[in-house]
C-alpha cells in the first residue's frame, strides 16, 4: 500500500458514492438499534427497491449521531429525522421524489445540541459505514499513518504529540506525549507493546463504545502511529464482552486493515510491522486499571500490580508497554494530519482539545456529545442537554463514575477541564455525566456507588476490600434510619483511610462519591441521621410509622 | 475454537467460547480448558470465579438481564427488579424453580440514554416500566 494506492481507493469510493444522488444514513449504533433502527433500515431498503430507485438512492448503516434519546435517527441527504418508525419509510422515500422533507419527523439540527458541539473524535461518526474500510479511507483515513511511516522519524511523531498537549482521556489526564516518550526511551529488551484500554467499566459511560462501534479504524490508525513512535510491533485492544457490536466491528476492521496491508508485516513497504489482536474482558471493573488490565490480557485474574515499576518500563510480560484509552488513540490521527499546534489551540491552557461526554440521567437530551475543553457545565446541561425534564430542579451532576464526585448547582459555571473538576472534588473521568434532579437522594446515590466499588474490589489489598464493605454498611444503616451522629465522623475517617492506603485507583478513588456528597449535601445526611427522614423520599425507614 | 494457538494467555478467550457454547461453565469444561492450554486448574478456576461475566450455574431457558448502571438506577432499575420479584419470586442471580426464567443484573450495558434498560433474551429494550417488562417476560412462558 502506497499513498498513491490509498488515494486511488479514496477516489474510487467517492466516485461510487457520487453515482447515487440520494443518500439515506440510518444510525445502527447500540442506542438506536435497541430503539428499532434495524427494522427501519430494512423497511427503507425495501421501499427504495419497490419505488424503483435502487440506482438513485443508497441506504447505509452508520455510527452514532449523538442524540440517542430521539432514536432511531436517520439522515436523508442533509435532513435529519428523529423517532423514525418502519411505517414512515413510504413517506421518506416519497419525499426524495418531490423534494419536500417529511415535516412531522424532522429533527432540528440548528438546535444548541448540534451547534454547540465541535467534533474531532466523532467527526466521522454518523457519516461513514463502520464496516467498510473504503468509507473511512474516503474520509481521509489512514493518510496520517502512511505519511508517518514513510516520511517521519519516530522522534518527529513524538514531537507533534507533545506539542499538541493531548492528555490521557481515560480520566487521570496524564500527558500523552510524556507517556509515549517514556516508552520510546525504555530499552530493557527489544519487545514493546501497545495496548488500547477499551474496558469502559464506568456505569453511565458509553463514549468508547460509540467510537468503536462508529469508527473503529480511527482507533487502529492511532494505535499504529503510537506503535511506530514508541517502537512496538504488537498491540492488544482490551474490549468489554458486554459490547458485542463494538467487538464485531473492531474484528472486521482489523481484518480489513490487514488485507490492505495497513496493519501486519511491513506496512506500506517499510520495515514497520504492527499486529493487533482484540482481547475480551469478562466484566470486571478493576480491569480498567492499567496494571490489572495487563494481568487480564495475560490470562490471569485482573488484580492490579504495585507501581512502580510502571507499565512504561515493565508491563505486559515484563516488557515496556504503552497503554492509552480509546479516545486518546482516536485523537492521534487528526493531530498528525493537522499538526500538534492546531490541536493545542483548542481548549484551555492546561487541557487541550475536545472531550466526548455521555449525557444520561435526568436530562432531556441524553446521548453522546463532544465539546471543547473549558466549556461551562451550565452550557452542557442547559443548552446542549436541554435542561431537566418535567420542570424539576437540577440537583447535582455526577462525573467520573464510581471514582468521581457530585457537583452541586453552586458550581454550574465551572469550566470543564481536568484541574477545575479536581478542585471541586470530582474528576474528569472517562466522560460519563449523570444528572440528578430533586427526586434523587444523594445518600442513596453514594450508597449505590460504594456498593459498586465493594462488589468490584478485587480483594488484593485490605483497605479497599474491607474498607468499602464497612463504608457500605455504614451508609446502609444511615439510609435505614438506624444511625447516630458519630457515624458521620466514622464515615469521614474511614473514607480518609481507604483513600490514602489502597493499592490502586479503584480503592483510592472509591470514597470520592461519599466525600463529595458529604461536603455538598451534608444537610441530607443530617436529615437521615438526626431527623430520621429522607428529604427526597427515596429511603424507607423501618420505624417510620411508629415515629409518625 | 482454539484459534489462539493453545497459548496460556488466551485463557479468557477460551472460557468465553465454552460459556457461549454451553451457556455456563461446568467443572468438566474448566478441566478441559486447563489441559488444552496447559494452565493449572487453579488458575482457570480463579479466572472463572473472578470475572462476573462467567457463571458456573446453569441458566434458565430464558434470561432477563436488568441493567443496574448509574443512569438506569436513577431512572428506575430498582423498580424493575422489584416487579420481577413480586411476580416470579426471583431475586437477581436466581432462576425460577421450573428453570424457565433467569433474572440477572449487569453493571452497565452502555445504553444509558434510553434508561432504564433490560436485555431480554438478546434484545436490548429501553425506557421500560416494571409492568411492561413483566408483561414481556410473561409472553415467554405463555402467560
Amino acid at each position: 500500500m502506497t499513498s498513491e494506492e490509498l488515494q486511488e481507493i479514496a477516489t474510487t469510493e467517492k466516485e461510487k458514492q457520487a453515482q447515487h444522488p440520494h443518500h439515506i444514513c440510518v444510525c445502527t449504533a447500540a442506542g438506536c438499534l435497541s430503539a428499532g433502527s434495524g427494522d427501519v433500515k430494512k423497511a427503507l431498503e425495501k421501499e427504495v427497491l419497490e419505488a424503483g430507485m435502487k440506482d438513485e438512492c443508497h441506504v447505509k448503516g452508520v455510527g452514532c449521531m449523538g442524540l440517542c434519546s430521539a432514536g432511531p435517527l436517520i439522515t436523508v441527504d442533509n435532513t435529519m429525522y428523529r423517532d423514525v418508525k418502519p411505517e414512515d419509510s413510504t413517506d421518506i422515500v416519497r419525499s426524495l421524489e418531490d423534494g419536500k422533507p417529511v415535516k412531522r419527523l424532522r429533527c432540528d439540527t440548528s438546535a444548541p445540541f448540534f451547534t454547540r458541539q465541535s467534533k474531532i473524535v466523532l467527526e466521522n461518526s454518523g457519516f461513514i459505514d463502520p464496516e467498510r474500510i473504503e468509507d473511512y479511507i474516503a474520509a481521509g483515513g489512514y493518510s496520517a499513518l502512511l505519511s508517518v511511516v514513510t516520511e517521519k522519524r519516530p522522534g518527529e511523531v513524538l514531537e507533534q504529540v507533545i506539542k499538541s498537549g493531548l492528555r490521557g482521556r481515560g480520566g487521570a489526564g496524564y500527558p500523552t506525549g510524556l507517556k509515549w516518550s517514556t516508552v520510546a526511551k525504555a530499552q530493557n529488551s527489544g519487545q514493546k507493546y501497545v495496548i488500547c484500554n477499551a474496558d469502559e467499566g464506568d456505569p453511565g459511560a458509553f463514549m468508547d463504545r460509540a467510537v468503536l462501534e462508529s469508527d473503529p479504524h480511527r482507533v487502529l490508525e492511532g494505535m499504529a502511529i503510537a506503535a511506530y513512535a514508541v517502537g512496538a510491533n504488537r498491540g492488544y485492544i482490551y474490549v468489554r464482552a458486554e459490547y458485542p457490536l463494538a467487538v464485531k466491528h473492531l474484528r472486521t476492521a482489523i481484518r480489513q486493515a490487514e488485507r490492505l496491508e495497513l496493519l501486519g508485516n511491513d506496512v506500506a513497504g517499510t520495515h514497520f510491522t504492527f499486529k493487533v489482536e482484540a482481547r475480551l474482558g469478562a466484566g470486571a471493573f478493576v480491569c480498567g486499571e492499567e496494571t490489572a488490565l495487563i494481568n487480564s490480557v495475560e490470562g490471569k485474574r485482573g488484580t492490579p500490580r504495585p507501581r512502580p515499576p510502571y507499565p512504561a518500563q515493565e508491563g505486559l510480560w515484563g516488557h515496556p508497554t504503552l497503554i492509552n484509552n480509546v479516545e486518546t488513540f482516536a485523537n492521534i490521527a487528526p493531530i498528525l494530519r493537522n499538526g500538534g499546534e492546531w490541536f493545542s489551540k483548542i481548549g484551555t491552557a492546561k487541557s487541550k482539545g475536545t472531550k466526548v461526554f455521555a449525557l444520561a440521567g435526568r436530562i432531556n437530551n441524553t446521548g453522546l456529545i463532544e465539546v471543547p475543553m473549558g466549556i461551562p457545565l451550565r452550557e452542557i446541561i442547559y443548552d446542549i442537554g436541554g435542561g431537566i425534564p418535567d420542570g424539576r430542579g437540577f440537583k447535582a451532576v455526577q462525573t467520573g463514575g464510581p471514582s468521581g464526585g457530585c457537583i452541586p448547582s453552586d458550581h454550574l459555571d465551572l469550566p470543564v477541564d481536568y484541574e477545575s473538576l479536581a478542585k471541586v472534588g470530582s474528576i474528569m473521568g472517562s466522560g460519563g455525566m449523570i444528572v440528578t434532579d430533586e427526586g434523587s437522594c444523594m445518600v442513596d446515590v453514594a450508597k449505590f456507588f460504594i456498593e459498586f466499588c465493594m462488589s468490584e474490589s478485587c480483594g488484593k489489598c485490605v483497605p479497599c476490600r474491607v474498607g468499602t464493605t464497612h463504608l457500605y454498611h455504614l451508609l446502609e444503616r444511615i439510609c435505614a434510619g438506624d444511625s447516630e451522629e458519630r457515624d458521620l465522623a466514622t464515615l469521614e475517617e474511614l473514607c480518609d483511610v481507604v483513600r490514602n492506603t489502597s493499592l490502586c485507583g479503584l480503592g483510592q478513588s472509591a470514597p470520592n462519591p461519599i466525600m463529595s456528597t458529604l461536603h455538598y449535601f451534608r444537610d441530607e445526611y443530617q436529615a437521615h441521621v438526626i431527623e430520621k427522614r429522607c428529604p427526597a423520599g427515596v429511603c424507607h425507614f423501618a420505624d417510620q410509622e411508629v415515629k409518625a | 475454537m482454539r484459534r489462539n494457538g493453545y497459548q496460556g494467555h488466551a485463557l479468557i478467550e477460551a472460557l468465553h467460547s465454552v460459556q457461549e457454547a454451553f451457556g455456563y461453565l461446568e467443572p468438566e469444561g474448566l478441566r478441559f480448558v486447563a489441559q488444552s492450554l496447559r494452565v493449572p486448574l487453579s488458575q482457570v478456576y480463579g479466572a472463572a470465579t473472578f470475572y462476573h461475566f462467567f457463571t458456573m450455574k446453569p441458566p434458565g431457558k430464558h434470561t432477563c438481564v436488568v441493567c443496574t448502571g448509574t443512569a438506569c438506577y436513577i431512572n428506575g432499575a430498582p423498580a424493575l427488579l422489584a416487579g420481577m420479584e413480586a411476580k416470579y419470586g426471583i431475586k437477581p442471580g436466581e432462576t425460577t424453580p421450573d428453570g424457565e426464567i433467569s433474572l440477572l443484573t449487569a453493571r452497565c450495558v452502555g445504553s444509558c440514554s434510553i434508561a432504564p434498560v433490560a436485555v431480554l433474551e438478546k434484545d436490548v429494550v429501553g425506557k421500560l416500566s416494571a409492568a411492561d417488562m413483566v408483561a414481556r417476560v410473561g409472553k415467554w412462558v405463555g402467560q
